[in-house]
This record gives structure tokens, C-alpha cells and sequence, in this order.
């Protein structure tokens, strides 16, 4: 039994934490203390929009590597999205990624499935063999490509109904962002980038809430970059539309501003946008129209970045930054407190995905995920703090708040003391727990 | 002067410091003999990664005059391979020891990665960045107009009060950025005629007045116009109907060109679609300083390298 004490909970309220078998366990005597005087106790975070890359682009990151960028900023479930090679939109492929996940240990892996086969956006992918595979797969998404086609949609909308699943859309009309590279603005124009404006986001989001509301089916918009898109969900959910929504981290935390040097690190899709966006996808994140935080985390190798912008790859990896880039995003600034982080970075997307166990973090007998953060921590993050094989962080150099110190997934350590627990040790912990 | 990446960065006084260093450099080619030794023992690369002859054959001309060793290496042939990249192909040419390198790049930015990568030590002259800047092309425009206004007593001038229009793809001019924000510093009126499709998001906060009507822009007498080089494949892309109606509403042909005021000139940064943006008279006419624009091109280039490299730099140091 491991005994945290003096922990602060979400809500304020200090406690001491015990963990037995895997999870919350009553008070008892304890084996190992971790003293968590001045900690925050999170619940484990759960990323609902993660590239981990295998199979296929293991150069960029594998299964392995991405969970442990993960466990290093907290989190305990990942959602593995689609565009791999094979594509995850067979029963095959995503109980590969699954098994994979389950075998190393840091974090639960739950695939996300494609909704069209090969992502080609043409012919929908075998949902129901996914969604009835050992990866009992819940979200299907088709991301870095959208689903233009308004009846694929559509129909993508009601099969996945069937099997509560739900559609995770990538809104960006392609033929309003051919060769697109930036924020459509007074500074794409300066710098004589192709802009990618927001109306390319806001209409396929206005167009879906639509279809989503006529099938009566759940949608979830990928991450909404604009101030125009929360006005667009605000209005859906008023409607009553089963819709969620996500934003990014890097959307709470940077401007377009950042392209100016061309330093291509800060290229990512959606682009970054304008302040009057952060300011409204801040207030969007506390109102509650939008429902989560997801990292987006998306790892390059080096030399997909080492090129003119508009040559280098998009994506940036966020999954060690996420929780430190929140805290100065929306709690140091006021907008969110820990309780809301808990709900917007753990609860809400384990419910959107359907992941059981973090409906009620802490109390005994929930399985034991959480990690022990501390806020009052500021750091010069370097690429020391980055874990996983992609080093395209925009936060290079930059000062953030906070520190992940311990991550617990399903009762054993995978980061402590700040550091992460060998791999060998988490695999065999993982599959003593496994049974 | 450590780069030329962007007019963007040149105040007023740092640009006519350039264009008077062009006035002596000018001089030395009305010499018998051309060449200089200032730049002697130094390595100037042209690094074209997009065609472009007359740019290079520029930069090539002005390197000569000065007397540096001068290095082509151009996408067209086997020095650069296909996929190479950016990074690799500046260390090797850092290994050259090169002192200047002048990029051609299809990418917007290209020079200032470049510039700030560290991959190489070399001042860096942009020659053309997709559709961002083209700085040594409106620093030759200036040069010309500047001569037109001023003649002879142009040293330390600038264009205060000229009136410059400049017609066509602004969307896509590298140009066109270069050139408004060059006319600015130098107090120099732009106005822009282009039909909105081709006209940059944001065009409301640039320092120029802009219109749609090309014959309002004719009749308004203006001292300069520029004729901005229309791709065909824009048609395709939606940006406009047909070249016919294009040139109809956009292009200088001979009546507007006739209805200018008899001291106003047109410009060109080459190479010209006749009977397209210009009509064949227009471009030929007495107003036409297009060939006069080649040979001032020179001029600037050996100016920027010699700023670049003489190492004496208090222009715009
Ligand atoms: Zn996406």
C-alpha cells in the first residue's frame, strides 16, 4: 500500500491519498509514503487527440516513446489517433496500437479509428469491426484530413451512433486552405504566406452541428482555433446539438505573431491565430463551450523542421508541456481553477471517449490514476523536458509554470521524483497488474 | 550591413545610403574600365533555387565588378539534388568559406532561416522569397525613379512626394511587398489598382490607398506607374476569368499609357506578358524605363555587396 500525504485535491481540500491493488484504496498502513505537502493531486489526464506514429512513422515516435512524453506530463490514458501507416481503420491495427500501449505500461492506449478507409475520405472504414475489437474502439476521426463530403459526414454521423461512438472532426474545408500555411491575416499577407482563414473552420463546425442535430448523433470538434468557431459551438449547444469540443494548449497560449521569424516550430493545423482568438477560446474553455484541453501532440523528426516554413511538416508535440502551458494559459490568468482542470483534462474526455474509471478520481475503489503536480514550480523549458523522440516543441527557452513530480497509472508509479520509472520496471509492473 | 532580407527593416535613411553607395558604383560602369578590387579574395555564391536568369546573371554581373569570386549554384542542373535541403546545402557552402551568399528560394522566408539557422556565417542576400520580398528589385526601382525626379543632384535624396501606382497581382508580387514598404521609407504615395481577388488580406493596414478602377488610377496623373507580372496559371485558379478580360480592365495598353501625363514613366520588373499586363507599345515606349531598370539592377547588386562586405558597413550597419 503507498500512502501520499498531505496532498491538495482539486477542490482544495488537503488529504491523504492511499493506494492498494491498483487502486484508491480506505486508510491503512502503508509500505512506501510520498509526501505531497504543497502538491496538488490531480486526477490522471487523459489526451483525447494524440499522434503516437506506430505503426508506420516509428522515426517520429513510437507507441513507447509517445507514452513516455505522456507519463512525464501527467497523463494516464492517450487517445492514439488514426493517421498511421497502416492506418488504424481496421480491427487488426487497433488492437495492435491497444496491445502495444497495454504492454508498455505508462499509460492506458485507447486507438482512436479512422471513418474513412485510408483517411482517403471516400468510403467509410469498418466502424463496427473497431468498435467491437478488443480496442472496443469509441472515437473515429479521419484527423489531418477532414470529412468534406457533407453525405459522408453525415452518414459517418449516424453509423457511428450505433455503437455510441462518435465523430471526431478535423474542420477545415480543403479547398478554402489549398497550400494554406498561416492564419489568413494582415501577417500572412505581410510575410506572403497562403492564409488559412477561419471561415474554412467555421463553416465545416457550422455545417456539422448541423448534420449532427438533423441525425441526432454526437459530434466532437478537434481542436477549435477560432473566435468565430466558439461562437458557432455556443450557438449549437444553446440548440441543444450533442456537440463537444476541444481546444489545444498552444491555442490558449500563442499568436500568429510567432510566424513572423518564419521559425517553422511554431507551424502547426490549425494555425496559430490572432489575441482576439486566445481571449475567446480562454472564455469558451470557462463558460464551458468548450468542453476539454487535448494536446494535439503531434512529433517531426528534426529535419521536417529544419527547412522554409512552408516546406516543413505541421504539428507540434505537447503532451510533456500540456499541463504547464493550461496553468499559465487559464489558471494563472484566472479563468480556470484546478477543479476545472480536473474536469476539462480528465473527466470530461474520459467521458467523451468512454473510458471508465475517472468519473470519481478519488474515491475508494476508482482505479488509482492521478499525478502529484506542483504549481509553484517554474522552469526554463528545454528539451530535457521533453520525453518522447520529437523535439518540435514551441516552448523551447521559454519560462513555464509547474512541474509533474509523481504519475500513478492504475496504482504503480510511472514517473517519480520527477523522473520517469524505467521501462522495464513499468512493463513488468504493468503486466503483474494485467495479471 | 549585415543581411538584405526584407526592405521591411530599412528606414529612410539606411535606404538612400544604399542607393548613393548605387550612384558611385553606377559611375564606375559609365568607366572604361568597369571593375573594382574592392571585394578581392572574397566568395560570393548565387544560390538559385528557382530559375531566374536575369536575377542572377545581375547578381553575377555585380560581384564581377567588384572583383569577388563568384560560385552559381543552381537547382537547374547537379549542384543542388533534388530533396536536398536548405541546411545541407548551406554547410557545404559554409565549407566553401563563402562570404556572401545570394538566395533565390520559392518558400517566403527562406533567406531569413537562413540567416538565422547558424548553419552558416555568410551574409545573405535575398534575391527573391516566394511571394514575401524581392528587396534588391525595389531598391533598383527607387534608384530609377529617384534619377527620373532628381537627375544628377540625386545623392541624399529621397522620393518625397512622388506618386507611385502599382497595378496587378500584388497577392503574389514579392515586388510589390518589397517595393511598398521601400516608397514608404522613402516618402514616396503607392497606390494599388488590382481586382480584389488579387489584393493580400489586410491590404487596409499596408501605407498605400487602395482601388479597383484602373482608368481612375490613369486619370489621377500619377508620376510612376508599375506593372506587376500576371501568371496565367492564376486563372485557374479562380483569381480571374480570362486574360482577355483582364487586360481589358487591368493591363496598360496603349490608350491609358497615352492618357499619362507627359513626364510620368512606367516600370516592369520583368519579364513582360505583351499584350497581357503591358501592351507591346506601352512597354516600348519613351515612357518605358524597363531596359533602364536592367542596367540600374547592376548597380544596386554591387552596392548591397559591397555594403555587405567591405566591412566598412556604417550604412545601416
Ligand atoms: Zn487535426
Amino acid at each position: 500500500m503507498i500512502r501520499i500525504t498531505g496532498a491538495t485535491l482539486p477542490d482544495g481540500t488537503r488529504s491523504d491519498i492511499f493506494v492498494a491493488n491498483g487502486r484508491i484504496a480506505p486508510p491503512g498502513t502503508p509500505t512506501t509514503s510520498i509526501d505531497a505537502d504543497g502538491l496538488i493531486a490531480l486526477p490522471g489526464l487523459v489526451d483525447l487527440h494524440t499522434h503516437l506514429r506506430e505503426p508506420g512513422f516509428e522515426q517520429s515516435e513510437t507507441v513507447l516513446s509517445g507514452s513516455r512524453a505522456a507519463a512525464s506530463g501527467g497523463f494516464t490514458a492517450v487517445h492514439a489517433m488514426a493517421n498511421t501507416m497502416p492506418v488504424q481503420d481496421t480491427a487488426g491495427v487497433v488492437e495492435q496500437v491497444q496491445s502495444l500501449g497495454d504492454r508498455h505500461g505508462y499509460v492506458t492506449v485507447r486507438p482512436i479509428g479512422a471513418v474513412t478507409v485510408g483517411l482517403a475520405g471516400e468510403q467509410l472504414a469498418e466502424i463496427a469491426a473497431m468498435a467491437r475489437s478488443r480496442a472496443a474502439v469509441r472515437i473515429f476521426s479521419d484527423d489531418g484530413a477532414c470529412v468534406h463530403d457533407a453525405l459522408l459526414m453525415r452518414r459517418a454521423l449516424e453509423y457511428v451512433k450505433t455503437f455510441d461512438g462518435v465523430v471526431a472532426q478535423h474542420s477545415q474545408d480543403p479547398r478554402l486552405t489549398h497550400d494554406a500555411q498561416m492564419n489568413e491575416g494582415v501577417l500572412s499577407g505581410e510575410l506572403g504566406l497562403a492564409g488559412w482563414p477561419a471561415v474554412a473552420e467555421e463553416s465545416i463546425i457550422a455545417r456539422d452541428v448541423l448534420l449532427a442535430q438533423h441525425v441526432g448523433a454526437r459530434l466532437h470538434v478537434c481542436h477549435v482555433s477560432t473566435a468565430g468557431s466558439v461562437d458557432v459551438i455556443r450557438w449549437a449547444k444553446a440548440r441543444g446539438v450533442n456537440v463537444t469540443a476541444e481546444v489545444t494548449p498552444h491555442h490558449l497560449l500563442l499568436t500568429e505573431q510567432l510566424a513572423a521569424g518564419y521559425d517553422s516550430r511554431f507551424k502547426v493545423n490549425p494555425p496559430l491565430r490572432r489575441d482576439d482568438d486566445v481571449a475567446a477560446l480562454r472564455a469558451g474553455l470557462a463558460d464551458g463551450t468548450i468542453d476539454i484541453v487535448a494536446t494535439d501532440h503531434a512529433p517531426h523528426p528534426v529535419e521536417a523542421k529544419e527547412c522554409a516554413w512552408d516546406e516543413a511538416a505541421f504539428g507540434m508535440v505537447g503532451l510533456e508541456s500540456a499541463l504547464s502551458v493550461v496553468q499559465a494559459a487559464v489558471v494563472d490568468t484566472g479563468h480556470l481553477n484546478w477543479a476545472d482542470v480536473a474536469r476539462v483534462f480528465s473527466a470530461k474526455p474520459a467521458q467523451i471517449g468512454r473510458l471508465d474509471g475517472y468519473a470519481n478520481p478519488f474515491a475508494v475503489g476508482s482505479p488509482a490514476n492521478f499525478t502529484l503536480y506542483d504549481p509553484a514550480a517554474s522552469t526554463v523549458f528545454g528539451i530535457e523536458h521533453l520525453h518522447g523522440k520529437g523535439v518540435n516543441s514551441p516552448y523551447l527557452g521559454r519560462t513555464l509554470p509547474g512541474r509533474v513530480v509523481t504519475t500513478i497509472h492504475n496504482g504503480y508509479p510511472t514517473v517519480s521524483d520527477g523522473l520517469l520509472v524505467d521501462a522495464d520496471i513499468v512493463a513488468a509492473t504493468a503486466e503483474a497488474t494485467h495479471g | 550591413m549585415r543581411h538584405l532580407l526584407s526592405t521591411r527593416d530599412l528606414d529612410r535613411d539606411t535606404a538612400v545610403g544604399i542607393l548613393d553607395v548605387a550612384a558611385d558604383m553606377a559611375d564606375v560602369a559609365t568607366r572604361e574600365v568597369k571593375k573594382l578590387p574592392t571585394l578581392r579574395g572574397k566568395t560570393v555564391v548565387n544560390l538559385f533555387f528557382e530559375d531566374s536568369t536575369r536575377t542572377r546573371v545581375s547578381f553575377e554581373v555585380a560581384a564581377k565588378r567588384l572583383s569577388a569570386d563568384v560560385i552559381n549554384f543552381s537547382a537547374k542542373g547537379s549542384s543542388i539534388s533534388k530533396g536536398e535541403s536548405l541546411k545541407d546545402t548551406a554547410q557545404t557552402l559554409a565549407a566553401m568559406g563563402a562570404d556572401a551568399v545570394v538566395i533565390r528560394h520559392g518558400s517566403s522566408g527562406a533567406p531569413r532561416v537562413l540567416a538565422d539557422s547558424g548553419w552558416i556565417d555568410a551574409g545573405i542576400v535575398n534575391a527573391g522569397d516566394g511571394t514575401h520580398e524581392h528587396p534588391t528589385q525595389a531598391l533598383l526601382d527607387a534608384f530609377t525613379m529617384r534619377r527620373r525626379l532628381h537627375g544628377n543632384a540625386a545623392r541624399g535624396k529621397d522620393l518625397n512626394g512622388l506618386r507611385v501606382t502599382i497595378v496587378g497581382d500584388v497577392l503574389h508580387s514579392r515586388v510589390a511587398r518589397s517595393n511598398v514598404w521601400l516608397l514608404g521609407a522613402l516618402g514616396a504615395s503607392v497606390r494599388i489598382v488590382a481586382p480584389a481577388t488579387l489584393l493580400p488580406m489586410g491590404i487596409e493596414e499596408w501605407p498605400v490607398e487602395v482601388g479597383y478602377d484602373l482608368d481612375e488610377a490613369m486619370d489621377a496623373g500619377p508620376d510612376v506607374v508599375m506593372m506587376l507580372r500576371i501568371q496565367a496559371e492564376r486563372m485557374s485558379a479562380a483569381f480571374f476569368p480570362t486574360a482577355r478580360e483582364y487586360s481589358r480592365q487591368w493591363g496598360l495598353d496603349d490608350e491609358r499609357a497615352a492618357r499619362l501625363p507627359a513626364g510620368s514613366i512606367v516600370m516592369h520588373p520583368g519579364p513582360m506578358n505583351r499584350g497581357l499586363e503591358i501592351s507591346a507599345g506601352a512597354a516600348d515606349s519613351a515612357r518605358s524605363v524597363v531596359l533602364e531598370q536592367v542596367a540600374n539592377g547592376v548597380s544596386i547588386r554591387m552596392a548591397v555587396l559591397y555594403l555587405l562586405l567591405s566591412g566598412t558597413g556604417e550604412v545601416g550597419a
